[in-house]
């Protein structure tokens, strides 16, 4: 893993010096004065020599320290963590739209496989995967915000709602303060978005649940648990299920990683105000401090979820621990 | 004498005599939705070779009076522009039609940069292991470690927003994937009698990967190439979407897409046409790859 993380430093350190023009100029702009340049120059060390500005680069990055941003010149840091939250509010709640239905659908299909529900959930799961979600984004848009009127177009929450910002994911802290008016308004900001980047990853999971239940239905102890006189219920749930999740926890876990990089297309057609939307904007602005620090950022943490569900994988799974 | 041609015949019966790749391609051939994937393919194919032959007008001809005409069907609509136009005047089913011919050139050439550095790379970690085999899937974790449309979003932000850009970005991001099933399958091929046959005889390297090893990993490889065309479409639309791909006035999906947004409340054709062209064009190459699979390589099978 540590030499993932040095790698994946050296790549975003350097992609900005394999780009054609000054760096110093890159980061801050076209506009910038001479002092402004030679500041930064000092600041990053861009007259050193590449290995010692790498070095210095690593030294402010184990401090924590991602840069100031170039047009609000605020800390990169301080960005993030203010954004974060409602990025992580809709990627989670799109991952539990995408897994509720992906396993209830993959399941129904693996014990009616070869059925009409099992073809039309399946056409529907490689539909979901072939689907450009921006575009769906769009569509959802026009039939429930503006033709139906039903649901908000964009934002998290309605201007004339108050809210006590605690943890800045909106429905939690509806939830903690007891604000009940501002928790629905919260939610009916949050559906659209969710349900938009859920598509692909509850597809994923909708595959992976059917093909790992029709392996586990087919294993010998399963024939024995019928044979027994056990409910055809309780064969599926407590016998197969069990084992079959085991495949489908690390789909989800890596799908936790990709809604992650999703989020930039779903966040910047609902304007929703995450770290996607923040990337987005800083790419159209071309604010490098920005798109650095946030790739580092989200690099880090798609990271971090992988090795969390490899141990999970572990913990779930004895017989790997085993090997 | 006529013990002869009826040992023959009946060798020919035998199912166990037919070459494998008879087996799969009457697999495939069975497998209705695979087929139905090949049609969709091979209609968007036709699509984009014969562009200038059935788009009824030019994709980037603007016209001043017909802005925004709806579709045919529509009370407003016409005939001249069947799909409707766009807020240009610029006839929307030509910008489709010369549509499928950039997305799927930049599919040809990202999966196509990807197919040809990835497998090199994958022969060389698998046949060569070691240290060399241990550098080279690093960097591919490495390049894993990225979500892979972040990636393709901050490599055209730093080398500047073009198709030329966005198909080198898309084709980075697919190395790995052929990069680890190629040396999955190298690996495999390689404690095999016929590469110790090779080698004993005197083959150089280059000849036992190439021509005695690789041919025999190309199951797994084609259901790839299928699957990242897929894939590689609905990126490069995603990343014309964001204003990073195609750029102004090519008449790319995604940045059709893009330039509707402002439109939604007015104009909604022109966001509904160019998205399902997306749609239909990824899923014939999903619903082949999986009929693909299916047939070539059983092991890969979700």
């Amino acid at each position: 893993m540590i030499p993932t993380v040095l790698g994946m430093s050296i790549i975003v350190f350097f992609m900005l010096h394999l780009t054609p023009g000054d760096p110093a100029e890159l980061l801050l702009g076209e506009r910038a004065t001479e002092e402004a340049l030679h500041e930064i120059r000092e600041h990053l060390g861009l007259n050193e020599p590449l290995y010692i500005q790498y070095g210095m680069f690593l030294k402010r990055l184990m401090k924590g320290d991602l840069g100031e941003t170039i047009w609000t010149r605020q800390k990169v840091w301080v960005e993030v963590k203010q954004r974060f939250p409602a990025t992580i509010e809709l990627a989670v709640a799109a991952l539990c739209i995408a897994c509720f239905f992906g396993i209830v659908f993959g399941i129904i299909s693996a014990t009616k496989q070869y059925s009409i529900f099992d073809y039309v959930s399946m056409l529907g799961a490689l539909t979901g995967v072939s689907m450009p979600i921006f575009w769906l984004g769009l569509v959802f848009m026009l039939i429930f915000s503006v033709n139906l009127a039903w649901l908000p177009i964009s934002g998290r929450l309605s201007v004339d709602i108050e809210l006590e910002i605690i943890t800045n994911i909106y429905t939690l802290d509806a939830l903690l303060t007891r604000n009940w008016a501002a928790l629905k308004d919260a939610l009916w900001h949050l559906i659209m978005p969710a349900v938009t980047l859920s598509t692909i990853p509850m597809a994923i999971v909708a595959r992976m649940t059917r093909s790992a239940m029709l392996e586990v239905l087919r294993q010998d102890y399963i024939k024995t648990a019928k044979a027994k006189g056990l409910s055809q219920f309780k064969v599926v749930y407590k016998h197969g299920l069990r084992n079959a999740l085991i495949p489908v926890i690390t789909t989800i876990g890596i799908q936790f990683g990709v809604t992650l990089g999703g989020a930039i297309l779903t966040e910047s057609i609902f304007a929703w105000p995450g770290v996607g939307k923040w990337m987005y904007d800083a790419v159209s602005q071309r604010d490098y401090m920005v798109i650095q620090g946030g790739t580092l950022f989200i690099a880090s943490l798609f990271i971090l979820i992988n090795l969390c569900v490899d141990i999970l994988y572990a913990v779930i799974n004895p017989r790997i621990s085993v090997q | 004498m006529s013990s002869k041609p009826m040992t023959t015949k009946t060798q020919r019966k035998n199912p166990e005599d037919r070459h494998p790749f008879l087996d799969q391609l009457s697999q495939l051939w069975r497998n209705k939705t695979a087929m139905a994937g090949m049609m969709i393919v091979s209609f968007f194919v036709l699509v984009a070779i014969f562009a200038p032959l059935l788009s009824p007008h030019s994709p980037n001809e603007t016209s001043l009076y017909d802005q925004l005409k709806p579709p045919m069907w529509h009370e407003n609509g016409s005939k001249k522009n069947v799909l409707g136009t766009d807020d240009l005047g610029r006839d929307i089913l030509s910008r489709l039609i010369y549509g499928a011919r950039v997305s799927l050139v930049v599919s040809v050439f990202s999966v196509g940069l990807a197919f040809v550095v990835g497998t090199i790379l994958g022969c060389l970690a698998g046949y060569y292991k070691g240290m060399l085999d241990s550098v080279i899937m690093r960097i591919m974790d490495i390049i894993l470690a990225f979500p892979y449309l972040l990636l393709a979003i901050v490599v055209v932000a730093y080398l500047g927003p073009n198709l030329r850009n966005a198909m080198l970005a898309i084709g980075i991001t697919y190395i790995p994937r052929f990069a680890r099933i190629v040396r999955g399958s190298v690996l495999e091929e390689c404690g095999k009698d016929y590469v110790t046959a090779a080698r004993s005889i005197g083959a150089r390297d280059f000849r036992i990967i190439f021509l005695a090893i690789l041919p025999n990993c190309l199951g797994p490889l084609i259901v790839q190439t299928t699957l990242s065309f897929a894939s590689a479409i609905l990126d490069a639309a995603a990343l014309s979407f964001l204003g990073l791909g195609a750029q102004p006035p090519t008449p790319e999906w995604g940045a059709m897409i893009a330039r509707s947004r402002a439109l939604i409340l007015r104009a909604s054709w022109v966001m509904t046409f160019p998205g399902i062209a997306i749609l239909l064009a990824v899923l014939g190459f999903n619903l082949f790859g999986d009929g693909l699979r299916d047939a070539l390589d059983p092991r890969l099978r979700d």
